[in-house]
């Protein structure tokens, strides 16, 4: 059962790609299948079910504040699409 | 209509680690750009972020230090947004189990103590910085994943300048605590300032404007002191205010739109996969609160009230924490506290910093100052006397009394040397001599000041004055 409670132009936006008219019904399509798919969980019980914050029985996996060594600039900014004076550069944003 | 400010604060503080939150990259600020960055702050796919233990255990003094409660659960979750300076796209945060919640800072405004309630302390990560230029921006990923601490205010602040005694107070509380070092300079501070006006009586909240990113504590008091009139103008001319976000322009010196309600972020928080739970149990709590320091309005309250000294003295040992434990050991058993503290403000602070001397390295013992302030009450030497004995303290060390002695300091009291020094000051100065038994009681002074000459500074000025006045008139 295909779940439509969802806005695919929104869902878009918020992952930031474009879509055509033709890929918004496809995709749409296909990730209402998948809701409705996911939504069979909402059938069970889950009364007085404590909500997990993780699937692994583990916690406090913590690490000791010490300094290891970072990679070099040219490592770092080896897939940049552009750099300059050793910064990303990006198109200008000023929020 | 008569209208009511509020005001509550975001506070974002960089935490004094030497590692950064979630890998192993230094937490420094000013190396050359993109040094200090791995795969895990660059969010590479596939790496694992594993949070800083002393990060952790920060926030939970922090917590502590602002009366906060400290879960026995807390999680981390990602907030999702597209952004140069956000590597990963999402931001390492917590949301709905914070490591810290509900507690108060208390602090001194317009005379009295103000209580400002916190909903929470909760540890994210810094993201990169941003350098704009006239076509492009350019980013540094050193500071992303710096551990941020994000301290969340109630909406109890009623003006910019409450605001900003708020801020200051809780930047000397976090500096006590070490938990940062508040530099402004080097951005470790910055603030999300939410600003709404009602009219006063009004139970309901008026309508809430945020202003992003203040990075100076003065810009963010200019912005709400724009902000608020902005509010009022608006209503007061029967339009109506926006849920938005504004930006504060400290050029201009004005707030503008940034986007409204509509157009807010949906940041669709989830928890964290990559990190498990925090449940901090009581060993690990009971190590961190061993940490817990004297807050610096408690300091200054105890010193106010156990040494009798003025608040603004209160305040110098307030702002310098060794200076006020040497203050503290110096005036162990003493009476005259208040010219202790006047010795150790005035004099000692003053030679540290002259010479860039910590307290630390000083010479002599905190008892010195104390043994001084007592010779000179004794009225074994004068004032002046004691600045150069204070000198030889601070040059070479040593004791007061001794120092006295080898320099031969002492005042003279004693009647038969101090007469004769009085009785040839009147000899041989028949005429201020006649004007004091004329009645012209200043002329005294001049007589006085031969007598000092002629001991050279060592004669009691108060014996030497008593002697004079009972030569003339006899």
């Amino acid at each position: 059962m295909a779940d439509t409670d969802f806005d695919i132009q929104y869902v878009a936006n918020l992952a930031r790609i474009a879509l055509t008219p033709d890929e918004e019904a496809k995709l749409g399509h296909q990730l209402g299948d998948i809701l409705g798919y996911v939504k069979k969980l909402e059938e069970l019980d889950v009364t007085g079910v404590e909500p997990m914050a993780h699937a692994v029985p583990l916690a406090n996996v913590l690490r000791a504040d010490e300094v290891r060594p970072s990679i070099p600039q040219e490592a770092a900014l080896a897939n940049a699409p552009k750099q300059a004076n050793g910064l990303f550069i990006v198109p200008k944003i000023v929020e | 209509m008569e209208y009511e400010t509020v005001i509550g604060l975001e506070t974002h503080v960089q935490l004094k680690t030497k590692s950064k939150m979630f890998c192993g990259c230094v937490n420094l600020f000013g190396s050359e750009p993109n040094t200090n960055v791995c795969p895990v702050c660059l969010g590479m796919p596939g790496v694992l972020p594993v949070p800083n233990e002393r990060a952790m255990q920060l926030t939970a003094l922090a917590g502590y230090l602002l009366n906060c409660e400290v879960p026995g659960f807390a999680k981390f979750d990602r907030k999702n947004y597209f952004y140069p300076d956000a590597s990963k796209d999402y931001q390492i945060t917590q949301f709905d189990f914070p490591s810290t919640t509900t507690g108060h800072v208390d602090f001194e405004f317009g005379g009295g103590i103000e209580r400002v309630r916190i909903t929470r302390a909760h540890i994210e990560e810094d993201v990169g910085k941003s350098n704009h230029f006239a076509q492009h921006s350019g980013v540094d990923f050193n500071r992303a994943g710096v551990p941020l601490l994000e301290i969340v205010s109630e909406p109890d602040l009623r003006s910019a300048d409450m605001a900003y005694e708020y801020l200051n107070a809780l930047k000397e509380i976090l500096i006590y605590g070490g938990i940062s070092d508040c530099d402004m300079e080097k951005g470790m501070v910055r603030c999300d300032v939410n600003i709404s006006v009602r009219p006063i009586g009004a139970e309901e909240l008026g309508v809430k404007v945020e202003i992003k990113n203040m990075n100076t504590f003065s810009g963010m008091r200019r912005a709400i002191n724009y902000e608020v009139p902005r509010q009022i103008e608006t209503l007061e001319s029967g339009g109506t205010l926006v849920q938005e976000t504004r930006r504060w322009d400290d050029i201009a010196g004005i707030t503008e739109s940034m986007r409204t309600k509509e157009q807010a972020h949906d940041y669709r928080y989830f928890p964290e996969p990559d990190i498990m739970p925090l449940k901090p149990d009581e060993a690990w709590l009971t190590e961190v609160r061993s940490h817990i320091v004297e807050l610096p309005l408690a300091r200054k309250q105890r010193f106010v009230r156990d040494y009798g000294i003025p608040a603004q003295d209160a305040d110098v040992f307030v702002g310098n924490v060794a200076l006020g434990g040497f203050f503290e050991k110096a005036v162990e058993g003493a009476k005259n506290t208040k010219a202790i503290a006047n010795w150790v403000i005035n004099n000692l602070q003053a030679r540290l910093i002259e010479t860039g001397t910590t307290v630390d390295e000083l010479k002599f013992e905190p008892a010195a100052i104390r043994e001084l302030v007592g010779i000179i009450d004794a009225g074994t030497i004068s004032s002046k006397g004691g600045q150069e004995v204070f000198a030889e303290l601070f040059e070479n060390g040593g004791s007061p009394v001794v120092i006295v002695e080898s320099k031969g300091l002492a005042q003279v009291s004693e009647s038969g040397e101090l007469e004769k020094w009085c009785q040839d000051a009147i000899d041989s100065n028949p005429g201020p001599a006649d004007d004091y038994r004329n009645g012209k009681e200043n002329a005294i002074n001049f007589l006085k000041g031969q007598v000092m000459k002629a001991s050279r500074g060592k004669a009691n000025p108060q014996v030497v004055g008593e002697t004079l006045a009972k030569l003339l008139k006899g």
